[in-house]
């Protein structure tokens, strides 16, 4: 199944594109593909990543087909 | 009225002195209002490591943030008596000395309004997803993170 990828700020940067559509294999779940991408891009201090699964933040959530999935630096507003 | 709006927070670039004294001169016709309670946030130069911020470049997980920005205001709502409320937070560069966040709370009462915008401000720094990259003089950059 196809999940949309969302990068911001920091990790952004250092995966070097903004989003990205991955092909992933049914029932996994969020804090699987955080894992799997802080692998893929040596996302550094992997602690302070939140993800938001269709703008909520979790990761205890089985992902299904078409789920926006966005990686959260900490945050600086104000 | 005012609470069930979704309303536009971001705008381009530096929030203008002016939009401040504009928003101030709209509230003069709501007499029910005995007391304004007004934050503006303001880009400092940090200097680290002998490097001087010159400028902070916002983005943000839109379509998330203003979905966050409308939960704070509904829950600011439900817990202060407040007659109106208004945000605006920038994106894009902004230079020190420049204005990138404007909260602006009115009741009819000080304590009120006082308490209600400082939970905003609270509220901003602490769950909407809003990046900022420090910008030095020299370009190079860093990551800001809320404190």
């Amino acid at each position: 199944m196809k999940i949309n990828i969302k990068y911001f700020g920091m990790i952004a940067e250092t995966a070097g594109k903004n989003e990205e559509i991955l092909e992933v294999d049914e029932g996994i779940f969020a804090r699987e593909l955080k894992a799997r991408q802080i692998k893929t891009y040596q996302i550094a201090d992997p602690e302070s990543v939140q993800l938001a699964v269709n703008q909520n933040l979790n990761t205890e959530v089985e992902l299904k087909e078409g789920d926006e999935v966005a990686f959260l630096p900490p945050f600086a507003g104000g | 009225m005012d609470k069930k709006k979704p309303k536009k927070v971001f705008m381009q670039g530096a929030i203008p002195p002016e939009k401040i004294a504009k928003s101030i001169a709209n509230h003069q016709s709501k007499t029910n209002i005995g007391a304004h309670s007004i934050f503006l946030g303001q880009v400092r130069a940090d200097e680290i490591d002998c490097k001087t911020v010159s400028a902070i470049d916002y983005s943000a997980y839109e379509e998330m943030a203003e979905q966050v920005f409308h939960e704070i205001r509904e829950d600011a709502f439900s817990k202060f008596d407040i007659t109106c409320a208004h945000i605006y937070h920038s994106l894009g560069e902004v230079k020190t000395g420049e204005l990138c966040l404007f909260v602006f709370t009115s009741s009819a009462h000080r304590k009120i309004a006082i308490e209600a915008c400082n939970y905003f401000v609270e509220e901003i720094k602490a769950k909407v997803p809003i990046f900022g990259k420090e910008i030095f003089e020299d370009q190079t950059h860093q990551w800001k993170v809320n404190k």
